[in-house]
C-alpha cells in the first residue's frame, strides 16, 4: 500500500529533532527539576516512533541503525558500573558524587555521577521501548 | 559498611548484562552462565560463613544513614536461601545444556535466569520493604520471559494465567505497603518493627497482616490462592519448572515468615492461628492434587503446595523449635524439589510422555536412575536419616510445644500420603511391565542429564546426613527469627 504521505514525511522529519533535543533538555533537567533519563528516553523514543508512523520499520533501521538489544544492556552497565564504583573506594554501593566545576561556554556547573547513571537509565528506557515497537511492528 | 553482602546479587546481575551481547554464540552463552553463577556462589558461601562468625552483616545505600536509605541485610536466614539458590541454579543450568531447545538458548534464556537470580538473591537479602517489592517484580519480569519463552500453544495458555495473578497481587502489593506506610511512616523493615512496637496493633495492622498474607500468600501458593500454580508451572519446560518449583514459591514463603515473625507478632492468637489453619488447608489441598493425577509433573507440583503447608504450619507455631524445623525444611524442600523434578525430566525425556499410565519398566533398562528417584522419594517423604527428616520432627515438636496437638498428628499423617503420591510414580514408571517408548534416547543427552541430577541428589542426601553440622547455621536463623530483637538492634544500632 502506498499513500501520498509528503506533509507527514516532511513534518517529521523537523518536529523529530524538536522532540528529540526537548528530550536531552528534559533529561539535563533532571537532578534538580522534574525530569531524568527515564523521561528523556521515553520521549526520545516517542521520538523515533514518530519517524516509524511517517516512514516505515526499515527505513528508520537504515537511519538509526542501533541494535536496541545491545543498547538496552550498555545502559545497564553504565548504571551498574556508576553504582559500583564507590565499592572499590570502600563507599557503600549506589553512594554519590558531585562537585562544581567551570565548564567553557556555560559557566560554573555542578556535576554529578547520579547524571551518569541516569544516562544508563535513558539508554535502557530507549533499548526496551524501541525493541517492544520493532518487535510488535514486524508482525505482518 | 560491607559491600560483600550484594556480591550474589551483583555478580549475576552482571554477568546477565554480559550473556545479552552475543546472543547467538551457544559456548559463549553457555560458558558465562556457569562462570557467573560459580563465582556468585563462591561469594556466597563465603558470605554465609561471614555471618556465622561475625553476626548480621548490613549495608544502607549512598551512605545514608538507616532508617531514610535502602538497607540490604544478610541474616542467617537469608545468607542461607542465598547460598542454596545459587547452588541449585547452578545444577539446573547443567542440566538445561540437555533439555533445553537450542532456540530457546539463543533467545535470552541465560540472561533470564541470570535476572531472575538478581531478583530472588534480592529479595530474600533487602531489609526494605519496598525494595522487596522491587526485587519481587524483577524476578516476576525475568519469569514471564522464561515461562513464554518458545511459544507453544500449552505454553501461552499457562502464561497468562501466571502473568494476570501476578500482576494482580503486584498491584495489591504496593497498595499494602502503601497501607503499611500511612501507619507507621517508614519502609525499613526493622524500623517499621519498632513502631508497630510502640502504637500497640490496632486493628488496622492486623488487617494490614491480612493483606500482606493474601500477596505473599499468592506467590507462595497457600490454600485459597494455589489455584494458579499446577497448569502454569506445568506448561514450563522441566529446567525452568525446577528453578520456579524450586526457587519462587518459596520467596513468597520468606516474606511471609520475615513479615509475620518480625512485624506482626502482637496479635498473635488472630493472625498466627489463621496462618495455622490455612496451611493446614494448604496441605489437605496438595494432598488431593498430588494423588488424584497421573501426570507426573502435576503429582511433584502439588508436593509443592504441600511443602508450603508444611513450612508455613512451623512459622505459625512462633517458638524457637518450629522456626528451626522451618528453616530446616525450607532447604530441604529447595534441594529435594529440585531434585525430583530433574529426575520427572529425565523420566520424561526417555518415555517422551509424561503420564504415567503410558510408562512402564525403566527399572530395567535404568537401575540407577530408578534407585536415585527412590532416594529423592524417601528423602521427600522424610525417612530417617534422610533429608525431610530433621525439618518435619522439630516442626511437629515445635506444633506440640505450642500445643497444637492434632494439628502437628495431621502433618506427620500427610508424610504417608506424600510418601504414596511419589512411590506411585515408582511404581507404575519403573516397575512393571515394559513399554513402548516413544522418545528417542541420545547417550550423550542422557549423561548430561544424568550427572547434574546425582550431584544434586547427593547433595540432599548429604544435607540429611550431615544435619548435625548444619544445626548451629539452622540455630543462628532460628533465633534470628524468633526474637526479632536481633535483626532491629543489628539494623539501627552503628556500624
Amino acid at each position: 500500500m502506498k499513500t501520498n504521505d509528503v506533509i507527514l514525511q516532511f513534518t517529521a522529519k523537523i518536529v523529530f529533532f524538536i522532540i528529540f533535543f526537548f528530550s536531552i533538555h528534559i533529561f539535563m533537567a533532571g537532578h534538580y527539576t522534574p525530569g531524568g533519563g527515564f523521561v528523556g528516553g521515553l520521549l526520545t523514543s516517542s521520538a523515533i516512533v514518530l519517524l516509524v508512523l511517517a516512514f516505515d520499520l526499515n527505513t528508520v533501521r537504515t537511519v538509526l541503525p542501533f541494535n536496541y538489544t545491545y543498547l538496552t544492556a550498555t545502559g545497564l552497565l553504565l548504571a551498574l558500573a556508576t553504582a559500583a564504583f564507590p565499592m572499590f573506594k570502600g563507599k557503600p554501593f549506589f553512594t554519590h558524587y558531585f562537585d562544581y566545576f567551570d565548564l567553557p561556554l556555560i559557566g560554573k556547573q555542578s556535576l554529578h555521577t547520579a547524571m551518569l547513571f541516569d544516562g544508563g537509565v535513558y539508554l535502557v528506557v530507549v533499548g526496551v521501548t524501541m525493541t517492544i515497537i520493532q518487535t510488535i511492528g514486524e508482525d505482518e | 559498611m560491607n559491600n560483600f553482602l550484594l556480591l550474589p546479587i551483583i555478580i549475576p546481575f552482571f554477568f546477565g548484562m554480559i550473556l545479552m551481547f552475543g546472543q547467538k554464540n551457544l559456548k559463549y552463552q553457555r560458558t558465562f552462565a556457569l562462570l557467573g553463577i560459580g563465582l556468585a556462589l563462591v561469594s556466597a558461601i563465603s558470605l554465609l560463613l561471614k555471618v556465622k562468625n561475625d553476626g548480621v552483616q548490613k549495608i544502607t545505600f549512598g551512605d545514608w544513614p538507616v532508617p531514610y536509605g535502602i538497607t540490604m541485610v544478610s541474616d542467617m536466614v537469608s545468607a542461607l536461601l542465598v547460598t542454596t539458590t545459587l547452588l541449585i541454579t547452578f545444577f539446573v543450568v547443567w542440566y538445561g545444556f540437555g533439555s533445553i531447545t537450542k532456540e530457546r538458548e539463543r533467545f535470552f534464556y541465560y540472561p533470564g535466569i541470570m535476572f531472575i537470580l538478581t531478583g530472588v538473591n534480592g529479595a530474600f537479602t533487602t531489609g526494605d520493604i519496598f525494595n522487596l517489592f522491587v526485587f519481587f517484580e524483577v524476578l516476576l519480569m525475568s519469569s514471564y520471559l522464561l515461562i513464554v519463552l518458545g511459544g507453544e500453544k500449552q505454553q501461552l495458555m499457562g502464561s497468562i494465567k501466571y502473568i494476570l495473578i501476578n500482576v494482580i497481587s503486584s498491584a495489591l502489593f504496593v497498595i499494602t505497603v502503601a497501607f503499611l506506610y500511612s501507619v507507621v511512616g517508614t519502609l525499613n523493615m526493622a524500623d517499621i518493627a519498632v513502631k508497630i512496637g510502640e502504637i500497640d496493633q490496632p486493628g488496622i495492622v492486623t488487617v494490614i497482616a491480612v493483606l500482606f498474607l493474601m500477596v505473599f500468600g499468592l506467590k507462595a501458593a497457600i490454600f485459597p490462592l494455589y489455584f494458579w500454580l499446577p497448569t502454569s508451572y506445568a506448561a514450563a519446560p522441566i529446567p525452568v519448572l525446577t528453578l520456579f518449583g524450586a526457587l519462587l514459591t518459596k520467596v513468597g514463603i520468606y516474606a511471609i515468615t520475615r513479615t509475620y515473625t518480625l512485624f506482626f507478632v502482637y496479635d498473635l492468637s488472630y493472625t498466627h492461628d489463621l496462618l495455622m489453619a490455612l496451611a493446614i488447608a494448604t496441605i489437605i489441598a496438595g494432598c488431593i492434587g498430588a494423588l488424584a493425577y497421573f501426570d507426573v509433573k502435576l503429582i511433584i507440583i502439588y508436593n509443592i503446595v504441600i511443602a508450603v503447608g508444611v513450612i508455613l504450619f512451623g512459622v505459625s507455631q512462633m517458638n524457637e523449635i518450629a522456626l528451626k524445623g522451618a528453616m530446616f525444611y525450607l532447604i530441604h524442600d529447595m534441594l529435594i524439589k529440585a531434585a525430583l523434578f530433574m529426575l520427572i525430566g529425565i523420566v520424561i525425556y526417555i518415555t517422551g510422555t509424561s503420564d504415567l499410565r503410558k510408562m512402564g519398566g525403566l527399572m530395567k533398562k535404568y537401575p540407577a536412575l530408578g534407585w536415585f528417584y527412590l532416594i529423592a522419594a524417601f528423602g521427600l517423604a522424610g525417612i530417617p536419616p534422610l533429608s525431610g527428616f530433621v525439618g518435619k520432627l522439630l516442626i511437629v515438636q515445635g506444633g506440640f510445644q505450642a500445643g497444637s496437638m492434632w494439628s502437628s498428628i495431621f502433618i506427620l499423617a500427610s508424610s504417608l500420603l506424600v510418601l504414596l503420591s511419589v512411590i506411585r510414580i515408582f511404581l507404575y514408571a519403573f516397575w512393571g511391565e515394559e513399554k513402548e517408548t516413544k522418545g528417542t534416547v541420545d547417550k550423550k543427552v542422557y549423561t548430561t542429564l544424568f550427572v547434574p541430577t546425582v550431584l544434586v541428589v547427593l547433595i540432599t542426601v548429604a544435607y540429611g546426613v550431615g544435619s548435625e553440622w548444619l544445626t548451629p547455621f539452622m540455630d543462628d536463623a532460628a533465633k534470628l527469627l524468633n526474637d526479632p530483637s536481633i535483626y532491629i538492634d543489628a539494623v539501627m544500632k552503628g556500624d
